[in-house]
């Protein structure tokens, strides 16, 4: 007789079906995106995904772990995607290569591999390559090149020379040094309507790929992937300090409109500060969790020294999730009017 | 009759798997070729037994004797003779032994001579100790004797009398079938129950896929001029939990650390009602039950089967299909594999499920967790399952407890949605038995401890006495010396006084050195009897505390009830730790 414990019935769920919902949902901002700059874009995700995946077989291979399984979950796909939709999209192919394999092989399998990981694997990537390379994680191309997939792959691969169109900064990027190098004189409205690289909220067409994030996120929400909390609180957090500096002071501080539509706000507050491994997981912290990272990005976007502050910000909340967790447990069935020295 | 209802959070709606075996109506299942009737059926003391091999019995036979309150009689399923009274694998997933009484059936199925109990005239006390008598126990899966529930607490008013008609399991379908066809039963047994607990409210809970159930139930309300309400609860696993159903019907939460009659709620299930009343109006005693056979079968369908049966020869009679490999006994959520089909049908069988990896396909294998929350979600106490999990998982055994792992009723919803098929409810289990296991070890400590330090008490007691005789004698001894020392002196020098005599005696006499000594002594024994009473006090609570509420009140009735009955050995595994602990038990 073989031992089975109970329930033999099960849902038809899989970590690999989770991991290919994310993926699925940021379809929408991934359309966007190549639209915007051509398949460069296309090309990084390609990139991102096979390192992973090769950083993954090596790892699970050291730690003696069943390879087909873990290979098959999925989550070293997500972590990929996720670090190609934050590097510029023509960075040298090395750049997405190095952020992808520090990802996979000392944020996710050194701490344990699957579930195990303190901070995010994409964000860390992030923060390694920035810290690491400023100035390849800061040339950002205009949008509109004319580059075919050819073009476009060379430069990744370094075969043709990089020029000047290609390593501009981002709309938020630009902005900041714009409002530095004025010392006072320039204002934001002249800026928005004078620059190229701005369109109707914000970057022009970035405004477009994150909206692309919104709605993968909200059918994220609706299939119960994710819940409403971490995503709304960041959201809430952005949307009112920005929205209070603005209204005191229109000139020097841009509208909340504009940074929920830049960098990498709504690719944050949808598929990032939802990572259950490294988020919080009780309701009342995810709000904590998400309210955290937006006050802490947007601080450190405006006023830091990094062209944006959303993967600084989610680290510095990945730290603290464990202990919000802890202190926002929520009431049980039965005790949640009786005080908690009842029980034993 | 509409009646507001609540919800509870979490829950799961895994396929139902009810139609199969409704579309039959009850068939009895033969007489088996062999009955193994397991003494220990229902929670509590395990029945005495009170036959032997060679004995011949009748149907409904008493052949298991109560054994305190918390305990019920156990009877032939029919009559023949016992071939054995010895231990017998049982419907259990540990498939350890326990005592059962081996009957071979004669095939006559002749009754012992039996009346119906005198209801009318009955006092409650007389109705409890009737259904005792009879085996009535809970048939809804828990099996606690039924009349130990029904007394009604004395500080709390009893609002509300839940009757669980919900089976909410998928595959079960016995209950739905005693409700469609034997209603006007099961409400005249909810009726005994109602006048003996008086509750302002009797509350019928009925999942609403089974509308002909609640229908039928109607009727027999109706028809009898009853005042209880059929509620029809929405489809949701674990809705026919005794805490769930309590919940959507009248809105309280009953925490693990509470009893539901301390909220002013009881709760039975209506098979249980049913066979009450069968007793009471038959005189007959609980032999038989209701079992669903279903699951990988061609003919599923609901059997009143003896309690005995060997449950391959029950399985039989639905055709399984080759490819079983197993019978899960109740529900695919919260059933388990039983170790073979020998094991016997018992009170708590309500349901045989033929395996087939066709069937319950096997698990995918385990992933690491993923934190997802959806166990969380799915939940119906609100716990967080997966946090459970990692300190169930590193043995942070106190950690589980500050997560609540004993409100933990393991519905199976967690692992039902887990992504990860991380078999959590397992892990659940594993802490609680540790837990249980360390507080074990940890009351044999203290009791040993409490004895050892008797010991010393003793001893130091009896060396103080030794010491006191000695003194005392030595005293004595002086005192006369002294006498006889101050006579000679008298005699010798007549003129002198024999005042100071004494003093001079007083003075070498031991007997006022020994005063302090003694005094210190004292003090030293009422220490060490404060100090093994303080301890004793500190350890009792501590052996209770491994109890539940229940089984803690049900401690104190027994206690209660010995010394009612007078009985006044002190029938506890603990030994008595002192003289004075015997004797203010006695």
């Amino acid at each position: 007789m073989m031992f089975a414990p109970a329930p033999f019935l099960l849902k038809d769920a899989s970590v690999s079906q989770v991991m290919t919902q994310v993926c699925m949902a940021l379809i929408p901002g991934i359309a966007a995106y190549s639209w915007l700059v051509g398949p460069a874009i296309l090309i990084q995700l390609t990139i991102a995904s096979l390192t992973a995946l090769l950083a993954e077989a090596l790892m699970l291979y050291l730690r003696d772990k069943p390879l087909a399984l873990f290979l098959s979950d999925g989550s070293a796909v997500v972590t990929a995607w996720l670090i190609a939709l934050t590097f510029p999209p023509l960075a040298p192919w090395w750049l997405v290569t190095t952020g992808t394999v520090f990802a996979i092989v000392f944020a996710k399998h050194i701490y344990g591999g699957l579930g195990q990981n303190p901070f995010n694997p994409a964000m860390v990537a992030f923060a390694v390559c920035i810290v690491a390379f400023p100035a390849q994680m800061s040339q950002w191309p205009n949008i509109g090149l004319e580059q075919s997939l050819v073009d476009q792959l060379n430069i990744i691969l370094g075969l043709a020379p990089r020029v000047d169109a290609l390593s501009g900064a981002t709309p938020l990027d630009a902005m900041k040094t714009a409002l530095k190098l004025g010392d006072g004189q320039v204002d934001i409205a002249h800026l928005l309507a004078n620059q190229d690289i701005y369109g109707n909220f914000a970057g022009r067409g970035w405004e477009w790929v994150a909206t692309g994030y919104l709605l993968g996120g909200l059918w994220l929400w609706q299939r119960k992937l994710i819940t409403w909390h971490a995503p709304f609180a960041f959201l809430a957090a952005l949307i009112s300090l920005s929205g209070a500096l603005w209204l005191y002071q229109p000139a020097t501080f841009a509208s909340p409109l504009f940074h929920l539509l830049s960098g990498g706000a709504m690719l944050g507050a949808f598929f990032i500060v939802t990572d259950p491994v490294s988020g919080c997981t009780t309701p009342r912290g995810k709000l904590i969790f998400g309210a955290g990272v937006g006050l802490l990005a947007y601080i450190i976007r405006v006023f830091g020294g990094y062209p944006d502050g959303v993967a600084f910000a989610i680290l510095l909340m990945n730290l603290s999730a464990p202990v919000i967790d802890l202190l926002t447990q929520p009431k049980i069935f039965g005790l949640k009017a009786a005080g908690k020295g009842e029980r034993r | 009759m509409l009646k507001q209802l609540f919800k509870f959070k979490g829950g799961v709606k895994p396929p139902t798997n009810k139609t199969q075996s409704t579309t039959l109506p009850i068939a009895g299942a033969p007489i088996p070729s062999r009955l193994v009737v397991p003494l220990h059926q229902s929670i509590g003391g395990t029945p005495r037994p009170v036959v032997q091999a060679g004995d011949t019995v009748l149907k409904g036979q008493l052949i298991g004797e109560a054994d305190g309150w918390i305990s019920a009689a156990v009877h032939a399923p029919t009559s023949g003779t016992v071939v054995d009274v010895g231990m017998y694998v049982q419907p259990h997933p540990s498939g350890l032994d326990a005592q059962c009484v081996v009957i071979e059936p004669d095939g006559r199925d002749q009754w012992i001579a039996h009346a119906p109990f005198d209801y009318a005239h009955a006092t409650p006390d007389a109705v409890r100790h009737y259904l005792q008598q009879s085996g009535v126990v809970g048939l809804g899966g828990a099996v606690f004797p039924t009349h130990g529930k029904l007394t009604a607490s004395k500080t709390v008013p009893m609002d509300e009398l839940i009757i669980n008609g919900a089976e909410c399991e998928p595959f079960i379908t016995c209950d739905d079938l005693l409700m469609r066809e034997r209603a006007e039963d099961v409400v005249r047994g909810i009726g005994v129950f109602r006048d003996l607990l008086k509750p302002k409210k009797v509350l019928i809970g009925i999942e609403d896929n089974k509308p002909e159930a609640a229908a039928a139930m109607r009727a027999a309300v109706n028809a009898l001029g009853e005042q209880f309400l059929v509620v029809q609860v929405p489809t949701l696993y674990p809705a026919g939990g005794a805490k769930q159903l309590i919940r959507v019907l009248t809105g309280k939460e009953v925490p693990a650390s509470k009893r539901s009659t301390d909220l002013g709620v009881q709760c039975f299930n209506v098979a249980t009602a049913y066979t009450a009343w069968c007793a009471i109006a038959t005189g007959q005693p609980v032999i038989s039950r209701l079992v669903t056979v279903s699951g990988n079968v061609q003919a599923p369908r609901n059997y009143e089967v003896l309690i005995g049966t060997p449950m391959g020869e029950l399985l039989q009679l639905g055709q399984p299909h080759p490819d079983t490999d197993g019978i899960v006994m109740g529900g695919p959520m919260m059933g388990f594999l039983v170790p073979n089909d020998t094991v016997p049908v018992v009170k708590a069988t309500n349901c045989l499920i033929a395996h087939s990896e066709r069937l319950f396909p096997p698990k995918a294998p385990e992933m690491p967790c993923i934190r997802c929350g959806a166990c969380g979600e799915a939940c119906p106490h609100e716990l967080q399952p997966f946090e459970l999990y990692w300190n169930a998982r590193a043995r942070n055994f106190g950690k589980t407890q500050e997560f609540h792992i004993f409100d933990c009723i393991e519905c199976g919803c967690c692992s039902f949605v887990c992504p990860s098929r991380i078999p959590l409810v397992q892990y659940f289990r594993f802490a609680k038995s540790e837990i249980w296991a360390r507080e074990r070890e940890k009351n044999a400590a203290d009791e040993a401890k409490v004895r050892f330090e008797f010991k010393q008490y003793r001893e130091e007691r009896e060396k103080a006495e030794k010491a006191e005789k000695l003194a005392k004698a030595a005293a004595a001894q002086a005192a006369k010396k002294a006498a006889e020392a101050a006579a000679i002196a008298a005699v010798e020098s007549p003129s002198e006084t024999p005042a100071p005599a004494p003093t001079e005696a007083t003075g070498n006499t031991p007997l006022p050195a020994v005063d302090p000594a003694q005094d210190a002594k004292k003090a030293a024994i009422a220490a060490a009897m404060a100090r093994a009473k303080a301890q004793r006090e500190a350890a009792q609570p501590k052996n209770t505390e491994t109890l539940n509420a229940d089984q803690a009140r049900e401690l104190a009735d027994i206690e209660a009830r010995r010394q009612q009955a007078g009985i006044v050995e002190a029938r506890t595994a603990v030994p008595p730790p002192s003289d004075a602990a015997t004797q203010k038990a006695e």
